[in-house]
């Protein structure tokens, strides 16, 4: 085998990867690891290693729930032939090798800035001269938009080609969020510094990145995580989720013009937002989830309280959602609007709750579980059309889902943990790769370490970092009054690209 | 149609009637309240991620403070963290809360320049920008126009245009990737303006503070009319702050 297979979660010795010649790498991907549906890159990324650059390419097989490490090294000095001219779903993490490191490729399809991190390799590439397509054409025309928006939201540029209303492409140029996160995980030793940076990686998705990261940390640490801390995790998932889930509902009707939609689904996320404030006293979980332990372990009372709190949300929920769902003014805007074949989604490596719209089953709680997770056979949601409906239907059927899950959780509440054990230093000389299903999708965080036990990469992968190319691909040949109702049904991370 | 009026009705009255005197649900870490009970000082500094807490006398900076807790929970006969969300201010000294200090934060009138309450007070329209935000203090700057805390009613709205507003609300610790953008935003207001920091990020940089790839000189060119802490920000605290600043009647 020229490779190493793990579990998510697990612990290995860096030096367990295999480190190949460049071509036998080349072909080890292309032919043996990318083979079927079940097989999709989750993480792929470089780590210096003297003059060269050791590349660390890791793919899942969401059938046999394992994850295939294998390893390179490359010389930006040469030009070396890139993944992604054989599959697309390598063009971002290859941009970001070649960002970071000025890794060359001979044959790269789109060999464009990711988001200029102030390490890049070379400082010629400014956020203010992005390379943007062009098409020349007297009939066209180009609209460009941001990197300050119209509404309360994070900065991105995009650019679009229009004939007439009708947008032929779009670029994404991002970058604008930049905050050098990665190498202040490195920087910072604390690791309560650590924690406060995860929940900052993403500010909507604090409780999937912050127990990524907690599960990384734990599993460096040779520490597993006692029941009810898994269970605390999995249940402020899935509340989170049902969260987010519900003020998208209302920014979609919100995007379509349908008032009532908008206000009631806006004024529904409240008291669950406000849930995680009563658990943990802040409305969006910051403080919640630590390695190691947590502060606000979940209680019986607290179990109560989610029950009133669904006990009032359920009926209007439901009325409100049957209404959306069944309005034809509604419909005309969401039905085959923004479509993402489930083939395209397959070629692009989209993730989770997008991926799912399209029909494309990727959900790490069923395929790869880990935790509470391991516990249950969580059966993914699934859409077909990948149309803005399919992603706000799924969204309806994913609240559900959650509600009912937790469910059946809190009739079960594992009893509270006693002392817990405090953790031990990382392991010196491993390697650990977590993945999460957050409710936009696959999160993947590793981590290696050097002799001493000492952090030398964190590396973060949110699954923006997928999806963002299925946005630019759904609009096309839409129109551009359609194009906010598009971005919202992904409502993708800026941040959680950006870093 | 009747399904329609049905949903009208089953909404009743969703908005909180007064937002200068509710009390938050649950736990809520608003402004910390430091005894004077001497503790392990050294001990209390480091446990602090992002170097909040000063000592001798020891004291939270509310503008670098993530509200996580972490010190209440190791100190509590030190240090707690009453339900007050009225955090924000004009001055940034005053964000510092030493030990014993038990007094409200509150605006500087000294410090408000005149025309604020003169053309402000009814109407104030405000651009946000995020600059390296995370979309948590986003989140909750939306929320303050829902129904629920409804700023609107106090005639404060986010406008998409710089060129309609009055001032910039600025999130995140301001990325070296966006200071540029962030400038042309301001040079885009009319004057007379405000800008507003929203959060701990803005306010010191929070756990990025000293990042490469940050940029906030921004902060250092142009003066600032209010502070408002947080991680994120509170909807409570938003309004209330920004209420404090253009309903202060200056001499
Ligand atoms: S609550 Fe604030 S002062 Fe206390 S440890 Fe956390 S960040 Fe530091």
């Amino acid at each position: 085998m020229n490779y190493l297979s793990i579990k998510n979660n697990q612990r290995v010795a860096l030096e367990s990867i295999p480190t190949l010649a460049y071509e036998v790498f080349y072909h080890e991907v292309v032919t043996h690891l990318m083979t079927g549906e079940d097989a999709h890159c989750v993480n792929y990324f470089g780590i210096p290693s003297g003059k060269e650059v050791k590349l660390i390419c890791c793919i899942a097989n969401d059938a046999l729930g394992t994850i295939q490490v294998v390893a390179t090294l490359a010389d930006p000095e040469k030009m070396i032939p890139s993944l992604s001219s054989k599959i697309m779903a390598f063009h971002a993490f290859e941009r970001e090798i070649h960002e970071n490191f000025g890794i060359q490729y001979v044959d790269h399809p789109w060999l464009k800035p990711i988001r200029y991190p102030f390490d890049r390799a070379t400082k010629q590439c400014q956020i203010s001269n992005y390379p943007f397509y062009k098409i020349e054409s007297e009939e066209l025309h180009e609209v460009g938009v941001g990197p300050i928006h119209a509404g309360v939201i994070e900065p991105g540029h995009f650019r679009f080609i229009c004939n007439g209303e009708q947008i032929l492409h779009l670029e994404i140029q991002l970058g604008y969020q930049h905050r050098g996160l990665e190498h202040l995980f490195v920087e910072k030793k604390g690791l309560l510094q650590r924690a406060t940076l995860a929940e900052n990686i993403a500010g909507d998705t604090v409780v999937g990145h912050t127990s990524t990261f907690a599960n990384v940390w734990e599993s460096l640490c040779g520490f597993t995580a006692s029941e009810k801390l898994q269970f605390d995790r999995a249940l402020a998932l899935e509340h989170e989720r049902i969260a987010i889930h519900t003020g998208d509902l209302s920014a979609i009707c919100t995007d379509v013009a349908y008032q009532l939609g908008s206000s009631v689904f806006g004024r529904l996320r409240t008291p669950v937002i406000n849930y995680f404030q009563q658990w943990c006293g802040n409305r969006l979980a910051k403080s919640l989830i630590r390695p190691g332990k947590t502060n606000f372990p979940s209680t019986p009372q607290l179990a109560e309280k989610w029950f009133e709190v669904f006990h009032a949300y359920e009926p209007h929920f439901t009325e409100m959602a049957l209404q959306m769902f069944d309005l034809p003014s509604v419909l005309s805007r969401i039905e085959k609007t923004g479509v993402v074949s489930r083939e395209t989604a397959l070629d692009i490596g989209a993730v989770g709750m997008a991926a799912r719209a399209s029909g494309l089953k990727r959900d790490v709680r069923s395929s790869h579980p880990t935790g509470y997770y391991e516990k249950t056979s969580y059966q993914p949601i699934m859409g077909q059309v990948g149309d803005v409906h399919a992603r706000s239907k799924i969204r309806f059927d994913e609240i559900n889902t959650s509600i009912a899950f937790i469910k059946n959780m809190l009739n079960q509440m594992p009893q509270p943990d006693g002392e817990i054990k405090p953790l031990d230093s990382p392991a010196p000389g491993s390697f650990v790769l977590s993945m999460t299903e957050g409710w936009r999708g696959e999160i993947c965080h590793c981590a290696i370490t050097g002799s001493k036990g000492e952090l030398l990469l964190y590396k973060i992968k949110d699954p923006s970092f997928h999806n963002w190319l299925a946005l630019a691909l759904a609009v096309r040949n839409n129109e551009i009054s359609d194009f906010p109702i598009c971005n919202k049904s992904f409502n993708l991370s800026y941040c959680g690209h950006d870093l | 149609m009747l399904e329609v009026f049905k949903i009208w009705f089953h909404q009743g009255k969703q908005y909180i009637p007064d937002v200068t005197t509710v009390e938050v649900p649950g736990i809520f870490r608003g402004r910390p309240i430091i005894t004077t009970q001497p503790i392990d000082e050294k001990q209390l500094v480091e446990l602090c991620p992002t170097g909040a807490i000063g000592a001798s006398p020891v004291s939270i900076d509310l503008g670098r403070c993530t509200f996580c807790g972490e010190c209440a929970i190791q100190f509590p006969e030190k240090i707690s963290f009453t339900k007050d969300f009225k955090l924000a201010t004009n001055q940034r000294s005053r964000l510092i809360v030493k030990e014993g200090d038990m007094n409200p934060i509150t605006v500087n009138p000294e410090l408000i320049r005149k025309e604020i309450y003169r053309l402000f007070r009814g109407s104030l329209k405000l651009r946000q920008v995020s600059a390296g935000g995370d979309n948590s203090c986003e989140w909750e700057l939306n929320a303050v126009s829902n129904v629920n805390f409804d700023m609107g009613r106090f005639g404060i709205e986010f406008v998409a245009s710089p060129r309609h507003a009055d001032g910039l609300v600025i999130t995140g610790p301001i990325t070296e990737n966006m200071a540029e953008p962030l400038r042309i935003a301001y040079e885009a207001t009319p004057e007379p303006k405000i800008i507003i920091v929203a959060g701990v990020d803005a306010i010191s940089g929070g756990i990025f503070e000293g990042s490469p790839a940050l940029n906030r000189s921004f902060l250092d060119k142009y003066p600032i009319a209010l502070y408002i802490p947080g991680n994120p920000v509170h909807p409570l605290s938003f309004i209330n702050g920004v209420l404090s600043l253009i309903r202060t009647k200056t001499k």
